[in-house]
């Protein structure tokens, strides 16, 4: 390939060649013994009681489905929220505002809220929601701190996704007489399906990763919980698994457990983002 | 025989910002026949075609002074239904548009919009506008495959049908052939004698050989202004304005 180089180019090409693979090469590794030394020291700890049940102290087994539960109540009412206010707001911005100032105005604020770190959110929504709202430290007081948190995440792959829709497409939908809202629901936003899930992808990266929001604005508690009423539903709270991985580390030092937890968290973020791209493909059709 | 007028503009000025695209122009589009508009870039002929279905709404900063009607309506009174003046008036663009949706689903796009939801009646719509466009035959054993599937001037047509599938009674076009080859071209053009018999047609051209062979009036824009506008032959044969045989002939443009 480099023969026909003079021999310094030649060198300094290989060379550069030589330290890109280095890097690829290095950035694999450390990923896949990441991923191989968590799976190697959690997986043997991992059975079907350790799934199914809760933690018993008087006998001495150890569970994790309440932080298992809690963790998809946090992801699905955080979402349930966060999608329509992070879509509607992105579609305002993008297809409704006519003042080009405020929009760069909260375009800004949108990306600098996105680079804040997590937990000047938690102590903000612990204020707000545990305290002013009196939610007290509850799974829907952490939801909500959530929903602050990820909302820049929503509205900004949103607004990216919108603007790649070809203008062109608007245009032939308004030609034939549509309404702008008619238009924006059955032209623009089937096409920007991608982006929103992605967006999705993103958001449910940030909740299952998040604890310091989790520890200002909602208990540490690995005690099952109850959901069978709407009141003990909004007053439920317990520690997630990011929560119950600390808890178990820090406070317990029982690191097996730890990495249990943690094998669990990788598979579930996996499970979860390609359910949410099975959805984005399904909703495209 | 003179054909009744369907749209008139009167004194029309229209401005982007400062910059005045459209100065005092005052025409009559005859119905049951083909307009085209023709003139250098950036003269103000599309824009003027845009004015009349109002997408030209669509732009930020543009002000309009002077008239057009439709059917002695104006189209920019305060009271007017610009989504009922669109669907009267349709718009096939420079570029084919069709949505990223199946052939069936573009076609029926339109109506569905409007309220049609019956499977039979939508069939019925769809069938006849992509026979108007003259393009069943090519696709009706593949009505569920996606419209991004087919050539460009295929999709051009189905455009053309999509548009036609709201029942407008004026058809834009918007240089709608510039992006063909010329098959595709000829047989839009075929197309638009065809149905000059049921829709007034205006139309956007750079290529004054299309204007000859299809238009039966054509007006001549030049830098916003409305220089000449007459039947065809006569404006190709006996141009009555210096400036538009300096075009005709290729002196300049």
């Amino acid at each position: 390939m480099y023969q026909n180089l003079s021999p310094s180019r030649r060198a300094y090409e290989i060379t550069a060649r030589v330290l890109l693979y280095l890097c690829s090469g290095l950035t694999c590794v450390l990923l896949l013994f990441l991923i191989g030394y968590i799976f190697y020291k959690g997986v043997p700890g991992i059975s079907w009681s350790f799934l199914t049940t809760a933690e018993s102290v008087l006998n001495d087994t150890v569970g994790i489905l309440p932080a298992i539960i809690n963790t998809l109540y946090v992801i699905v009412i955080s979402l349930i929220i966060v999608l329509p206010l992070g879509v509607g707001g992105a579609i305002y911005l993008t297809e409704y505002a006519r003042n080009r100032r405020l929009v760069e105005i909260i375009e800004f604020a949108t990306e600098t809220l996105a680079g804040i770190p997590s937990i000047i959110y938690a102590l903000v929504g612990n204020i707000i929601f545990c305290v002013s709202l009196q939610l007290g430290k509850t799974l829907i007081a952490g939801s909500l701190t959530l929903v602050i948190m990820t909302l820049p995440t929503i509205i900004r792959t949103t607004q990216e996704s919108l603007k790649t829709v070809p203008q062109s497409y608007r245009e032939g939908s308004l030609g034939l007489g549509s309404g702008k809202w008619h238009m924006i629901r059955t032209v623009v936003l089937p096409s920007s399906v991608d982006g929103i899930v992605t967006g999705c992808i993103l958001a449910v990266g940030r909740i299952v990763g998040e604890s310091a929001i989790l520890m200002y604005t909602v208990s540490v508690s690995t005690m099952m919980q109850d959901f069978s009423t709407i009141e003990n539903f909004l007053k439920s709270s317990g520690a997630t698994l990011t929560v119950a991985l600390y808890v178990y580390a820090k406070e317990r030092a029982d690191f097996a457990v730890a990495f249990s937890i943690a094998t669990i968290l990788l598979i579930l973020t996996v499970v979860i983002n390609l359910a949410a791209s099975l959805a984005g493909k399904k909703l495209k059709r | 025989m003179a054909e009744p007028t369907i749209l008139k503009a009167e004194g029309l000025d229209l401005f982007y910002g400062d910059h005045q695209a459209l100065k005092s122009i005052s025409m009559d589009i005859p119905e049951h026949e083909i307009t085209a508009l023709i003139g250098p870039s950036g003269c103000g002929k599309s824009t003027f075609l845009k004015t009349i279905n109002r997408m030209n709404d669509l732009v930020p900063g543009v002000t309009i002074k002077g008239k057009i009607t439709y059917h002695g309506q104006d189209i920019y009174s305060p009271g007017l239904d610009v989504t009922w003046l669109r669907k009267r008036i349709g718009m096939v663009f420079q570029k084919p548009n069709p949505f990223p949706m199946s052939i069936f689903d573009n076609v029926a796009y339109g109506p569905r919009t409007h309220g049609v939801r019956s499977k039979k009646k939508l069939d019925e719509i769809v069938e006849q506008s992509l026979r108007s466009a003259a393009i069943w035959d090519e696709v009706k054993d593949r009505l569920k495959s996606s419209a991004l599937s087919l050539s460009g001037g295929q999709q051009q047509r189905l455009c053309i049908a999509r548009a036609l599938a709201v029942e407008p009674d004026v058809l834009l076009m918007d240089e709608a052939t510039s992006a063909l080859d010329p098959i595709s071209t000829s047989k839009i053009e075929d197309l638009s004698t065809e149905l000059k018999r049921n829709y007034t047609i205006v139309m956007v051209t750079h290529n004054m050989q299309q204007a000859a062979r299809i238009a039966d009036k054509t007006a001549f824009f030049l830098l916003g202004e409305l220089v000449e506008f007459n039947d065809t032959v006569q404006m190709f044969s006996k141009p009555r304005d210096k400036r538009t045989e300096d075009y005709i002939t290729g002196r300049f443009g």
